[in-house]
């Protein structure tokens, strides 16, 4: 059972979701960024998700692909995210790297998977991959014992929901609704809805991203899935501080909080 | 997603997702049933007489299609004597090859039940096209351009707005065309179920490239057929400039299987590859993935993309069209840079020697026919896909041959329309 698996199972174990917070390495710069992870998972985070920077980040909404061109800016690389996995880990949270494809192709599908599974890292999120392409990844995260996460979105078919969810180790990452990373007012419909059709198709926890920002959604959510995933809402907290170590501090407050709103949930799955 | 690779040996039966080791699908899994719907909207239509009987009459009746074939001695006298012969797309409506895509795609969406097509442009040409099809059969058009080419291109922005579609200027990463794709791709993933996302090129996720070409291989089709009546033999070399790349496959494609043919892509070369400022993905870029498909890609050690450079904003992208990558990699096309001198050179040469004004990405091609036509010498032909005519381009030429004093009014005055709409929207 990878590291996610049992922090899953965990939470489950107590009724709740798990909460699982993305931040990009490097922003504002990489001290910061992982010291905000660290200080995540002190508040209550139970996995981290850590973005590599990426130029052309097109699952991203504005927060996020403002932050990104800011890491690049300031130098971020591939290998700084191997790094935060590290530092993540040690903190004691599992640590999934979120990428885009062209980075790890770049970087060699065979070298990440060893140099990811070495530092600790628990997998890879891969936003721009579906399952068909993911053979050379699927090979090494095998050999190396990685979870991957692919996702799903409400206008997956039944099949294709079958055929993801068959090809993910960890979780399997349920995109809330139709469109890029972004603060929303409310969790649409569609994600429960979703949860459900997948739940069908897989005994795999599913959690759920995309919009998901604050206590009362996390909350909400947690009633129907097996995690949370809350991207923005950190982003934003370490985007609007004054200084770095204020950002860390706000990121810690909102995981405190959405912590609190997983385990507020009242869990009516069977 | 099933490999469809042709068990025959013909070229020009490859129909995707993959063209050797490139093309496929990289993208959100969001985006794969509207994929699959175009996929099977397209195989439907490809093979229904009404669609084929629709597009061939607004290619007659609207584009001006067939495109003539035009001679070019006078240019050919500086081509070591080879005959030169222009296909004329730069005559279709709207001034470009595009016209032939945003028709077909355009048709794919109302069969589709969609209302809204969304596009990316840089120079502006497939923004007009697309804006150009949406007026014409009613469909709720918006256009993603990369903040600075609204300024470099803001007479097209004009033009768009003038056709009734939304310009949104881009200003994200670095403003340009790739960064306009990514806007598009983020409002389809948004807006899938009413949008179509029209797009220009034969880059992108299957079925994009396979698509893309079937519209545009009408001119090759055209230009075989007008150069063996002229000529009464097929061309030695056929030249066509490459950014993403969806002219020139539409001029190679009916010459694929044609071994005698040689098949030339010109890539722009911007201050010339070894500066590190250019776009040509084939010969100075590295295999990689960018908006959804396998290809050659300008890539940093990470897998950055990097910015492309380029005097022609229509070939000023880093990536390069899946079934281009393959034509190189196997050999079948050759792929070689033209800088930005040496393009404008060549539009120069066809302004004074024949009375056409090309568009700047055409003379790439242009200024390769220069070179194989003095390869070839006397009795040779050489066959130049004028995708595209230069008015758009005036401005650009006027300021580097020294024309004009900047800045020019036609510029100014075009920059005004584009700051008093921001000013509205601000507003």
């Amino acid at each position: 059972m990878s590291s996610v698996s049992s922090v899953l199972a965990a939470a489950r174990a107590e009724g709740r979701a798990a909460l699982i917070g993305y931040l990009p390495v490097g922003f504002p710069d990489h001290e910061t960024s992982v010291a905000a992870m660290v200080a995540m998972v002190g508040a209550g985070v139970d996995i981290v998700e850590i973005g590599v920077p990426y130029s052309d980040p097109l699952m991203d909404g504005p927060v996020i692909q403002h932050a990104v061109e800011a890491s690049l800016a300031a130098g971020a690389r591939p290998k700084d995210a191997i790094v935060a996995a590290e530092a993540v880990a040690q903190a004691g949270a599992p640590a999934l790297l979120m990428s885009y494809w062209n980075l790890v192709d770049r970087y060699g599908v065979a070298r990440m998977a060893t140099d990811l599974a070495n530092a600790g890292g628990a997998g890879l999120i891969t936003p721009d991959l579906i399952p068909e392409e993911a053979g050379e990844w699927i090979e090494a995260s095998d050999e190396h014992g990685l979870d991957r996460i692919f996702l799903v979105a409400p206008s997956s078919t039944d099949g294709r929901l079958a055929m993801t969810a068959a090809a993910c180790r960890g979780f399997v990452y349920v995109a809330s609704t139709m469109g890029v990373t972004g603060v929303r007012s409310s969790v649409n419909d569609a994600a429960e809805v979703l949860v459900h059709r997948t739940r069908a198709a897989t005994d795999l926890p599913l959690c759920v991203g995309l919009g998901v920002s604050t206590a009362e959604q996390a909350t909400q959510v947690s009633g129907f899935a097996d995690g949370v995933i809350v991207g923005s809402a950190f982003v934003r907290a370490l985007a609007s501080a004054s200084s770095p170590a204020e950002g860390v501090r706000a990121v810690a407050t909102v995981a405190a909080s959405l912590a609190e709103g997983v385990r507020a949930g009242q869990p009516t799955r069977s | 997603m099933t490999d469809s690779q042709p068990t025959s040996a013909r070229l020009r039966d490859a129909v995707g997702p993959y063209f050797g080791r490139f093309g496929g699908r990289f993208v959100p899994e969001a985006l794969v049933a509207a994929l699959d719907e175009l996929d099977a909207a397209f195989g439907a239509a490809v093979v229904d007489p009404a669609f084929i009987a629709e597009l061939d009459h607004l290619h007659r009746t609207y584009s001006g299609r067939p495109s003539i074939l035009t001679e070019a001695p006078r240019f050919a006298k500086h081509a070591g004597g080879a005959r030169i012969l222009l296909k004329r797309e730069d005559l279709n409506h709207t001034g470009s090859h595009k016209i032939n895509n945003v028709l077909g795609q355009a048709l794919l969406t109302r069969r589709m039940g969609k209302t809204r097509v969304i596009a990316e442009t840089g120079a502006g040409q497939h923004g007009v096209a697309t804006a150009t099809a949406a007026a014409l059969m009613d469909l709720e058009c918006v256009i993603y351009m990369g903040e600075e080419d609204t300024r470099r291109q803001a007479l097209n922005v004009a033009r768009m707005r003038l056709l009734g579609a939304e310009v949104v200027p881009v200003t994200a990463g670095s403003r340009t065309l790739k960064d306009a794709i990514n806007e598009a791709m983020r409002d389809w993933v948004t807006n899938v179920d009413t949008t179509h996302y029209l797009l220009g090129t034969v880059a992108g996720p299957h079925p994009f490239p396979t698509m893309v070409r079937e519209f545009h291989r009408i001119i090759g089709e055209e230009a075989r057929e007008q150069v063996l009546e002229l000529t009464g033999r097929l061309p030695d070399v056929v030249t066509a400039c490459v950014g993403g790349g969806s002219n020139a496959i539409g001029i190679f494609h009916a010459f694929l299987d044609d071994p005698e043919v040689e098949l030339l892509g010109l890539e722009a070369g911007g201050d010339g590859v070894e500066t590190g400022r250019h776009a040509s993905s084939i010969t100075g870029g590295v295999a990689g993935v960018l908006h959804g498909n396998r290809t050659f890609i300008l890539q940093n050690e990470d897998g950055q993309t990097i910015e492309s450079h380029s005097i022609s904003a229509g070939l000023d992208y880093p990536g390069v069209g899946p079934e281009h990558a393959w034509l190189a990699e196997s050999g079948r096309a050759r792929y070689e840079p033209v800088t930005d001198t040496q393009a404008m050179e060549a539009f120069q040469l066809l302004c004074r020697t024949e009375g056409i004004i090309p568009a700047i990405e055409s003379s790439h091609a242009l200024a390769g026919a220069l070179r194989e036509g003095k390869r070839l010498g006397e009795g040779g032909i050489v066959l130049v896909n004028l995708s595209g005519r230069g008015d758009k381009d005036v401005d650009t030429a006027a300021r580097w041959f020294g024309l004009v004093s900047a800045p020019d009014l036609v510029a100014s005055e075009a920059e005004r329309v584009v700051a008093t709409d921001e000013l509205k929207e601000e507003l």
